[in-house]
């Protein structure tokens, strides 16, 4: 009985200190210069439509770096350019239709763009990461929450979510019955340079 | 004068003919429109636009054929040949038909349609889809159904405009004028 209270108190210990940092590291231990994986990341949205369900897909093409300081963190910075015409979503004539000049103009517009201004630290793991974001042709603020995913040798994962406004970017087709909000979920896993 | 009579026709009649008649052209041009042009965001609102009068020329049709249905018919000139009063009566009996097939075969390709888009009748109110299974085959399907009836309907249309100018300008008799002007009578009685 004795034995078991005193396990569930290291194991309730260990948990506790867990919870605060990744296994017991933290933003200062992941400093550095990392180029973002395309193979391993995911940076999937999604756009719900009127009476349930929705849009959903990914890019499957993009590159990027995220620069950690190590001595403060919210002088890091993101900068991911993402390729338009990468999009899937798993039905042709909707990816057809996202590539069409009605929202992304892929066979015109080569990027969409994120460039980090500040990073605010808001935990020991999670940050929200301020910037702008380009697309076709314009440019605006956009927040993006980050969570500290994954950490290893040389390498770095975020859990990365936001919402934009499409309407921002001259994407407003088909509002209302299209959200005019596109929720982003992204894993961005990063390799030290 | 609202309702019909055994020789005229009443404003309801009227009215609903030729707010119909725009409705039907109106939808041709948008039809034949909306899956030309380049502009995709356009046409996707065209599209919208196309659904939304496509519910509107349904709900109309169905009231004109109650309505029909429930007021005496206006006969043509004495002496027309039996085969013109039967003419009549299958053309217009068969554009009736069209008026709700045509719309309601709209409304299934929508509904058997894989991208699943909501209909937004007018930005207004969600329309549910129609309980249709859903495939890249049926829409097709549904799609050719709309396609041909819209033909069916473009036709007939046509013989009947040219009917009700044969009326008034080869037999010079007031079949055409008696659906422009209320209680007008086919003689002078």
């Amino acid at each position: 009985m004795r034995r078991r209270r005193l396990i569930l108190s290291v194991l309730v210990l260990s948990f506790l200190r867990g919870t605060g940092q990744a296994a017991g590291l933290a933003f200062s231990d992941v400093a550095g210069r990392y180029v973002i994986s395309a193979e391993s990341s995911k940076l999937a949205f999604s756009v719900p439509q009127m009476g349930g369900g929705g849009i959903a897909g990914r890019f499957t093409r993009f590159d990027g770096t995220i620069t950690i300081d190590a001595a403060d963190v919210s002088r890091s910075s993101v900068a991911i350019t993402i390729v338009p015409d990468s999009v899937v979503t798993g039905k042709p004539r909707v990816d057809a239709f996202l590539k069409s000049d009605a929202v992304f103009d892929a066979a015109h517009e080569t990027a969409i763009s994120f460039r980090s201004t500040a990073v605010e630290r808001t935990g020991p793991q999670t940050a929200i990461i301020k910037g702008v974001l380009t697309a076709r042709g314009r440019t605006h603020p956009a927040i993006f929450q980050a969570e500290l995913d994954d950490l290893g040798k040389g390498r770095v994962g975020f859990h990365v979510q936001g919402r934009v406004l499409r309407s921002f970017y001259g994407m407003d087709v088909g509002t209302p019955i299209y959200s005019n909000i596109v929720d982003f979920d992204m894993y961005l896993q990063a390799v030290k340079q | 004068m609202l309702a019909n009579s055994q020789t005229q026709y009443g404003w309801t009649a009227i009215v609903l003919h030729w707010a119909m008649a725009l409705l039907l052209f109106g939808q041709w041009t948008l039809g034949q429109t909306m899956v030309r042009i380049s502009d995709q965001r356009l046409a996707f609102d065209l599209f919208q636009w196309h659904k939304s009068f496509g519910l509107l020329v349904l709900a109309l049709a169905i009231l004109r054929l109650a309505w029909r249905l429930a007021n005496p018919r206006p006969l043509l000139p004495a002496g027309t040949p039996r085969l013109e009063q039967a003419a009549a009566a299958s053309t217009h009996r068969a554009l009736y038909a069209l008026m709700i097939l045509l719309p309601l075969s709209g409304w299934a390709l929508v509904s058997a349609s894989v991208l699943e888009i909501p209909t937004l009748a007018f930005y207004l109110f969600l329309v549910p889809h129609l309980p249709l299974p859903k495939s890249e085959a049926a829409e097709a399907a549904w799609t050719l159904v709309h396609q041909v009836l819209g033909w069916l309907m473009f036709g007939l249309v046509f013989v009947h405009v040219l009917a009700a100018l044969r009326h008034h300008f080869l037999l010079r008799d007031r079949v055409l004028v008696r659906m422009l002007r209320p209680g007008t009578h086919l003689t002078h009685e």
